[in-house]
């Protein structure tokens, strides 16, 4: 296995880019990490492209040759491959070239995440991340994708006492972060009472307490570590790549009020780096809904379980904090296109790793963590980054 | 969705027929073909057998819903919740015949048939299970634990989708 670096970085904004299309947004992030890695398109070796549902958002299907087409490169009669596994696909498509350059078959690969959701109405779109969950035994009988985090929410209050206010500080924090990056979908900021006020989706969950449905994407270039220094001064390497899969329904679980999945991926990846949660200081964590984020703290292994409500509630996961969680804003405020959050997450972390995260930089960034669930955890994948200079 | 999608699964969904491992003992529901808990779990491919359960349970976490799932918008605010069964195997349903602000994690309820949603005017009805509170004079007789398996049965060497 060779060591893999993260040699390009590139992301549109994410939002409700209505005059934008699928294929116009798949490729400007794609050629921006090119330009960043200063890589030939001639010496790439395939694509991997994260991206949960084209063919029912956009009547899609088979994107990945389509967004090789419009880079230019249907000439090259490149691979390209389309990954999926529901809110997690961008980081799927991750591991996929991780392994790619790591197994030595490609040298260069570059790995995009994709997803534009408001072609359709929103409760379509609803309709269709309700199907990253198990349709036969969950939706069928009318449950929704935030109604089942809604049943995990009460039952981590129930076992640990965590509050309605609590778990509104996620959100507010969430906003707070966003407000200062200029691709996030949301820059404005919220208050405890806004959060908890907002229209109820499924109790104890408000609207603002669940991430938005955007679109955009977001690539990154991936490359040998050894090589890694004649494209780039400041080489990022994927010390660890891991994903762990769990019961695709919540009713299967042994705890509703952990992600298996996540604590066994998060486990994996510092095993292979050896390294510890304490050496994170700079991670972006799955906050779909604001639950999710306090789970992802407990299930990396960053507090203990029950306990991340009081904690976030310190702000010490706040800039400044010795672990700064979703500088970018995370999915809650930055945005949620599926496919192309668990490469947006690397792209913001390579950026905080290089220095290069201007108003939103954490000083002292060194271990980084990404963090991508799919569904309600059926899917989780966790990548370890850092500095290689 | 298509007739056949609901109506193969109509045993599980009307009659709550779940798997039990003959191995290990453990109940399943939905069913399934091979035992998860059974440490060599290859060798229950044949040995899983068809389990009626009785549709006691009680609430081990809920939702009020008010943002529906499709075909489910006439019915908000609505509550699902997970019900642990007294055999074990945990559903998710709706808890109905109760005002949402009432119920409670260790709510004891009983599995009811109903009508789920409709496709729209002209489209299929489909029928399942939920959930309304179990009152102090019900009497059930115990689980009735392994049985012949009703005469609509899909396999259960199968696992549904």
């Amino acid at each position: 296995m060779r060591e893999v670096a993260v040699l390009g970085v590139g992301q549109t904004k994410f939002g409700e880019l209505w005059d934008r299309s699928f294929r116009e947004i798949g490729i400007e992030a794609g050629l921006q990490a090119l330009v960043d890695a200063k890589l030939g398109s001639g010496d790439l070796g395939g694509l991997f492209l994260g991206n949960m549902a084209s063919g029912s958002l956009l009547d899609q299907e088979h994107i990945a040759p389509l967004i090789l087409d419009y880079a230019g490169l249907a000439g090259r009669h490149l691979p390209a491959v389309r990954v999926e596994g529901g809110g997690a696909s961008g980081s799927l498509a991750l591991h996929q070239g991780f392994l790619a350059v790591a197994s030595g078959l490609y040298d260069f690969v570059v790995v995009g995440g994709a997803e534009k959701m408001t072609d359709v109405l929103d409760t379509t779109a609803n309709e269709i991340i309700s199907s990253t969950a198990d349709h036969e035994w969950e939706v069928v009988f009318g449950a929704t994708l935030p109604a089942l985090w809604g049943l995990i929410a009460r039952r981590h209050m129930h076992e640990f006492g965590t509050t309605r206010e609590q778990l509104a500080r996620v959100a507010v924090q969430m906003h707070q972060n966003g407000s200062k990056n200029p691709l996030a979908h949301y820059r404005n900021k919220l208050t405890v009472e806004q959060v908890v006020g907002a229209g109820e989706v499924a109790e104890p969950l408000g609207m603002l307490d669940c991430a938005p449905l955007s679109d955009g994407a977001a690539a990154v270039v991936l490359g040998p570590l050894d090589v890694a220094r004649k494209y780039t001064d400041t080489p990022v390497r994927i010390a660890a790549s891991e994903v762990a899969c769990d019961t695709m329904a919540v009713q299967h679980r042994a705890s509703v009020t952990t992600l298996e999945s996540t604590v066994v991926a998060a486990r994996r990846a510092f095993q292979r780096a050896r390294r510890t949660p304490g050496d994170v200081t700079v991670a972006e964590v799955h906050d779909a809904y604001t639950i999710s984020a306090l789970l992802a703290l407990e299930d990396l292994g960053f507090v203990e379980k029950g306990r991340a409500g009081p904690e976030f509630e310190t702000g010490r996961f706040a800039p400044g904090g010795a672990l700064v969680i979703n500088p970018s804003g995370g999915l809650k405020a930055q945005g949620r296109p599926f496919g192309a959050v668990g490469v947006a997450q690397v792209v913001e972390l390579v950026r905080q790793l290089r220095g290069e995260a201007k108003e939103r930089q954490v000083s002292g960034a060194t271990l980084a963590l990404a963090h991508d669930v799919g569904g309600t955890g059926a899917t989780s994948a966790v990548h370890l980054l850092e500095r290689a200079d | 969705m298509s007739i056949a999608r609901f109506w193969r699964e109509t045993p599980r969904r009307y009659n709550l027929g779940g798997s039990n491992c003959t191995i290990c003992g453990t109940v399943y529901f939905p069913p399934r073909a091979v035992c998860p808990t059974c440490p060599h779990h290859r060798q229950t491919l044949e040995k899983m057998v068809p389990f009626q359960l009785s549709g006691d349970g009680e609430v081990f976490s809920f939702t009020v819903v008010h943002d529906a799932a499709e075909g489910f918008e006439m019915q908000v605010p609505y509550v699902m919740a997970l019900v642990k069964t007294v055999e074990g195997p945990v559903l998710t349903g709706q808890v109905v015949d109760i005002s949402p602000g009432e119920v409670q994690i260790g709510l004891k309820v009983r599995a009811t048939f109903r009508k789920l949603r409709e496709e729209g005017k002209a489209g299929v009805i489909h029928y399942g299970y939920k959930f309304s509170p179990a009152l102090e004079s019900d009497v059930r007789p115990p689980s009735r634990g392994p049985t012949v398996p009703v005469e609509t049965a899909a396999p259960t060497d199968r696992v549904s989708a």
